[in-house]
């Protein structure tokens, strides 16, 4: 971590697919302990530099840096493995497994490591980890014993959060996290991501809900085009007339 | 590697698995089932469909070269045999480890994709082998004559500890006790019951739940930070190395290996026989298994004379009748059976046969029991 507390720095990243620019020039630093939210209207490129930090797309030129180390051109077992965890837009569960099996996988991501052999040890003698699971599947409010495939797109967004938090990421990428809630489900996800960041963890939110938005981040910064056309805390966003055009609508 | 503990459900579970396996001679007897040839078909093909539902069924991963690897068990087996000694134990091991290097090979360069890109790699290096088998390996593998015994092998240790060769050819043996007929069929059925155990631990522990969790959705797994490729190279070895074990128990109950064990219709029948029993459950490979070689031997062996015995209860022209109805389905038409069953079980039960048992239970059973407990609320 550099001197000025920042954990995360996309510096100078840029990505094109074909002739389309889907980020210019992206210079983007988070501070330790804070929710950064990345706004803009559809096909700003928001998810594709989610998918940069992550490791799904490699940029044409630039880096992601994450607590001091470079992240370009890790794979995403590497970069999950150094403490970036991802909740995606459509969510990415594991459908034939139970509430129970989904979060403690992560769980044993993060103790046994990227590869480990343990063929003849038992999951009951992971006492740990169910415990941890069960309070974290509590927090959210499933039931451990029902099968993932089954659950609604909003229990399925719920599954895939606690999933990544079972992994105490340091760097919590959410990619419209309360995308398909009700907004009593939206509501009680706000709560659950602010007693998060009672425990220090640095999160990324692309978001379209704006009572979310304000909700949740410290600082905003709006892309549109693949660029970063605004960038400060959410009084500055709101009130910057670049922003009221491009994308809150005047 | 030792297990730490062993859970009481584990043991109960292995306890019937090895009752039922070790009481076959009894159980099957009625049905025509109980003679030791057969019964050792059962166990070492259960054995084979255990070790690749650790595969497919835990994976995902759809192999078509599977045959490979029991070729390759068999001719380890059969090579020390020939070179060593004919106790079985030497030939077990160096078939499980020769099958397992080999599947390693071929796993390093097949897992490189996946889906039909890799069931179609592992057709390849299965027919590659086959075909080489027959040609330039045929120094190994003693082209289609298949890999025999000869008075002159040299069986090193054997020569060393026996003071005089036998005459004639010899037996294989275990510690004095000869492989062929019962005590074949029970060193088979007690590496069948290991192989299960083992099976068992690997599905309930975290590494079979990553293996799992590999087959739900492989993406998320990279991005939970494992890396899923030697997850996947480990499953394909293990899986291989349970082909080479089955393979060199076939050596052990009959000591030759040919090349037709390596065909694809080898391993095209343990995906049958997966499928047919349930795939990614525990004992429903066992069962398919056990359905397919008792179809192979019990059904093949019927014949137009049979069947006229077997329904001379019906009046002449019925019986036929009948009797021109069924013998297309029997005797040298017993895949005919074996396909509409297998038809009959995909379209009505993808689960296999475990999922036809889950349905009676369900049906049966637990309405029984709910109206039990209904009657009782009332």
């Amino acid at each position: 971590m550099s001197l000025d507390n920042t954990v995360l720095h996309i510096a100078d990243v840029h990505k094109s697919f074909g002739g389309l620019h889907a980020l210019s020039d992206i210079d983007l630093s988070v501070k330790e302990g804070t929710t950064h939210a990345i706004i803009g209207p559809n096909g700003a490129g928001k998810s594709t530099l989610l998918n940069v930090c992550i490791g799904r797309l490699i940029p044409d030129r630039g880096a992601v840096i994450f607590d001091g180390e470079e992240l370009t051109g890790k794979s995403p077992h590497e970069i999950n493995q150094a403490g970036v965890a991802r909740v995606f837009q459509t969510p990415e569960i594991f459908t034939e497994l139970n509430v129970l099996d989904n979060v403690i996988v992560p769980i044993l991501s993060k103790r046994d490591g990227s590869y480990r052999f343990n063929p003849m040890k038992s999951l009951k003698q992971r006492r740990g980890a169910y415990d941890e699971a069960m309070h974290l599947i509590e927090d959210v409010g499933l039931n451990p014993k029902d099968m993932s495939g089954s659950l609604s797109r909003g229990d399925k967004r719920r599954l895939e959060l606690a999933m990544c938090l079972s992994q105490h990421p340091r760097l919590l990428l959410l990619d419209e996290p309360t995308a398909g809630m009700s907004r009593h489900d939206t509501n009680s996800t706000i709560d659950l991501l602010k007693k998060i960041k009672e425990r220090g963890m640095t999160k990324v939110v692309i978001e379209h809900d704006m009572h979310v938005v304000f909700s949740l981040a410290d600082r905003i910064s709006v892309l549109a085009e693949g660029r970063i056309i605004a960038d400060g805390t959410p009084e500055e966003v709101k009130n910057s007339a670049v922003v009221q055009e491009a994308y809150l609508g005047g | 590697m030792l297990p730490k503990k062993i859970t009481d459900s584990e043991l109960s579970i292995v306890l019937i698995f090895s009752a039922v396996v070790l009481t076959m001679p009894i159980w099957l007897a009625p049905i025509g089932a109980g003679y030791p040839d057969l019964l050792q078909k059962f166990a070492i093909f259960g054995l084979f469909a255990i070790g690749y539902n650790i595969l497919f069924g835990m994976t995902g991963y759809l192999s078509f070269g599977h045959a490979a690897f029991l070729g390759v068990g068999s001719y380890a087996a059969v090579w020390s045999f020939k070179l060593l000694t004919m106790n079985v134990l030497p030939a077990v091991v160096f078939g499980v480890l020769f099958s397992g290097l080999f599947a390693f090979l071929i796993g390093y360069v097949s897992l490189r994709r996946s889906g039909i890109y890799f069931s179609i790699l592992t057709l390849a290096f299965a027919q590659m082998s086959y075909n080489l088998a027959y040609s330039v390996l045929t120094p190994i593998t003693n082209g289609e004559t298949g890999l025999q015994l000869t008075n002159h092998d040299p069986r090193i240790i054997d020569t060393m500890l026996l003071d005089q060769a036998p005459e004639g050819l010899p037996s294989t043996v275990l510690f004095g006790v000869k492989m062929s007929g019962y005590p074949g069929f029970y060193f088979c059925a007690l590496i069948l019951i290991l192989g299960f155990f083992i099976a068992l631990r690997i599905s309930r522990s975290p590494f079979g739940l990553v293996l799992k969790g590999i087959k739900s959705n492989q993406t998320r797994m990279k991005f939970t930070g494992f890396n899923t490729r030697p997850y996947m190279i480990t499953a394909f070895v293990i899986s291989g190395m349970y082909a080479g074990l089955a393979g060199s128990l076939m050596a052990v109950t009959d000591p030759l290996a040919g090349a037709e064990r390596m065909q694809w219709t080898a391993s095209g029948e343990v995906v049958l026989m997966t499928i047919l029993g349930g795939v990614g459950t525990l004992i429903g490979p066992v069962l398919g298994a056990g359905l397919i070689k008792y179809f192979e031997n019990i059904f093949s062996a019927f014949n137009d004379k049979a069947l006229h015995e077997l329904f001379a209860f019906l009046p002449d022209g019925l019986e036929n009748f009948v009797v021109t109805v069924v013998s297309p389905f029997v005797g040298e038409g017993w895949h005919l059976t074996l396909g509409v069953l297998f038809m009959i079980i995909i379209i009505f039960l993808p689960g296999g046969i475990i999922q036809g048992m889950e349905k009676i239970n369900n049906r049966f059973f637990k309405r029984s029991s709910s109206a039990k407990s209904g009657s009782n609320e009332s």
